[in-house]
């Protein structure tokens, strides 16, 4: 009786999964077959990317940006994606007549969703690189990036060459600000951590004058911590930060391109920072980050 | 009481769109385990036949699926099969394809285990009161085995569960990106709700895990 109760239980599970296969596998099928299609339509044309022309036919731009970078990508309570990369990104796509569709991307995974055609153009924080160069297409800038450096407000620290070896740099260790120092000032002592959190407490803590990191980060800094002052707010080499193409779309490249340059005569980028920045960095770096029309000096 | 940043939580839809996340890492997890653990069954039993052939297949397919980090899978689905064959699948459907080959491999090896588990006598003594093959199999050997995957399985599924928190990579925006997502946007007002978020997470993986253990509890038992 109770093997027959089993058997009678397996039975009823053995068909259920079979009847669960076959759904499973006829909706593969199905994706197959559109996969097949989509995959004869790029055969034909050889390319992944999507030109400005079938970007507007489709009424809609996929935008890979950040979603937890706040205050460049974020999502705000209401679930609407918010920020600087995202505030340009909402009005390319109302100038080029297209809905934005924001895809969350990675700092990993920027290069291959561009790659692969899975976006249009990614505008999440991407700095310029020359590795960078030769997987994507760079338009024009819209923001620069160096390294800044922040002391306590009473004793600030204005010029490197002022420090002697007897004045500890508190740095992050791997991050580009510690490359810079050591090829550029190697007669300084540095104090490496490990992770943001402990730099913050070695500075608080008197470890050492300054502390020098990417200037967005020690802006930030200073504005969120009493009694601290940006005494350099660029240091070192300035990169920028520009939207990302699929190597070889010089339509979109373009558009992007054209876009750039109107917006500067109307200084969006101006309008975009007020919007989304000044909370973080505050009004009197402005001219430091924002790059209007692509121009930079 | 620590502040933990708690109150994120309910600054707009911030605590359904955390769930939402919840339903997509168990939409995804669990139509992979509803496709996957039919086909471990049927895989796992393949393995266990004679044909030399197919169990060289088989074996090939597991180690392969068991060496590789989810993640390269993951990546391999959803970029892999755009570079080579120009499809886009959207990362759900990656999400499914991955976790559902990953399932099935697991489960099969599973199940080979359980059925090789099942002493010989038992077939020789099923043959020697008459039983046929397939009786044998119905009365003797799949009871025994099911009852013996059930712990394993059931270890499965809940590690299918907590690996979607991986997903993110492919862009599926479920449970930890929002949370992620959340902690960064209130990152200067709550800096503390990196500790509530990540609790409430634990909470939430737990209470979609437990319910899949309590089945287990109760069907080990009623089959005993």
């Amino acid at each position: 009786m109770k093997n027959l109760k089993t058997l009678a239980v397996l039975g009823l599970t053995a068909v259920v999964s079979l009847g669960l296969v076959a759904c499973g596998s006829s909706t593969q099928a199905a994706s197959d077959t559109t996969d097949a299609t989509t995959a004869a339509a790029s055969a034909e044309t050889d390319q992944v990317y999507r030109t400005l022309d079938e970007i507007k036919e489709s009424g809609e731009i996929n935008i890979g940006v950040f979603s937890d970078k706040s205050p460049f990508g974020y999502v705000d309570e209401k679930g609407d994606y918010q920020g600087y990369d995202v505030y340009f990104a909402n009005r390319l796509a109302e100038d080029l007549g297209v809905k934005a569709n924001f895809v969350s991307t990675e700092a990993a995974n920027r290069i291959e969703y561009l790659q692969t055609g899975k976006v249009d153009v990614i505008l999440a924080n991407f700095t310029v690189t020359d590795e960078r160069k030769e997987e994507v297409d760079f338009a024009l800038p819209y923001m620069n990036v160096s390294l800044g450096v922040v002391s306590p407000a009473d004793k600030v620290v204005t010029n490197l060459d002022d420090l002697t070896a007897d004045d500890p740099l508190i740095v992050i260790s791997g991050t580009t600000a510690e490359t810079y120092l050591i090829e550029n000032y190697p007669n300084l002592t540095l104090q490496k951590y490990d992770t943001y959190a402990n730099a913050k407490n070695a500075l608080e803590n008197g470890n050492g004058v300054a502390w020098v990191n990417d200037n967005t980060e020690v802006l930030a800094f200073a504005s969120e911590n009493e009694g601290y002052q940006v005494g350099i707010a660029t240091l070192g080499s300035k990169d920028t930060i520009a939207p990302a193409v699929t190597k070889g779309n010089q339509t979109l490249l373009d558009g992007i391109n054209e876009e750039i340059k109107s917006l500067g005569e109307e200084q969006f980028f101006h309008k975009d920072y007020e919007e989304t920045l000044v909370t973080t960095y505050g009004a009197d770096y402005v001219n430091e980050l924002v790059v209007e029309g692509g121009v930079t000096e | 009481m620590p502040d933990l940043g708690l109150d994120v939580l309910w600054k707009g839809s911030n605590l359904l769109r955390l769930l939402g996340g919840l339903g997509v890492a168990l939409r995804i997890s669990l139509i992979a385990v509803v496709i996957s653990i039919p086909l471990g069954l049927l895989l796992g039993t393949l393995m266990t036949g004679k044909n030399v052939i197919l169990k060289f297949i088989l074996k090939l397919y597991l180690e392969f699926i068991r060496i590789m980090p989810q993640l390269v899978l993951l990546f391999m689905v959803f970029f892999g099969s755009t570079r080579m064959f120009g499809w886009q699948p959207s990362g759900e459907l990656s999400a499914i394809i991955v976790f559902t080959l990953w399932g099935a491999a697991e489960m099969s090896d599973l199940v080979r285990g359980a059925l090789i588990s099942i002493p010989v006598h038992q077939y020789e003594s099923s043959e020697a009161l008459g039983l046929t093959k397939v009786q044998t199999y119905c009365y003797v050997v799949i009871p025994q085995t099911v009852r013996r995957l059930i712990p394993l399985s059931i270890n499965l599924i809940t590690r299918m569960i907590k690996t979607t928190s991986l997903i993110l990579m492919i862009g599926v925006v479920e449970m930890i990106k929002v949370a992620q997502q959340i902690i960064e946007a209130n990152r200067t007002t709550s800096p503390n709700a990196a500790f509530g978020i990540y609790l409430v997470i634990f909470l939430l993986y737990f209470l979609a895990c437990w319910p899949i253990s309590l089945l287990a509890k109760y069907l080990e038992r009623k089959w005993r």
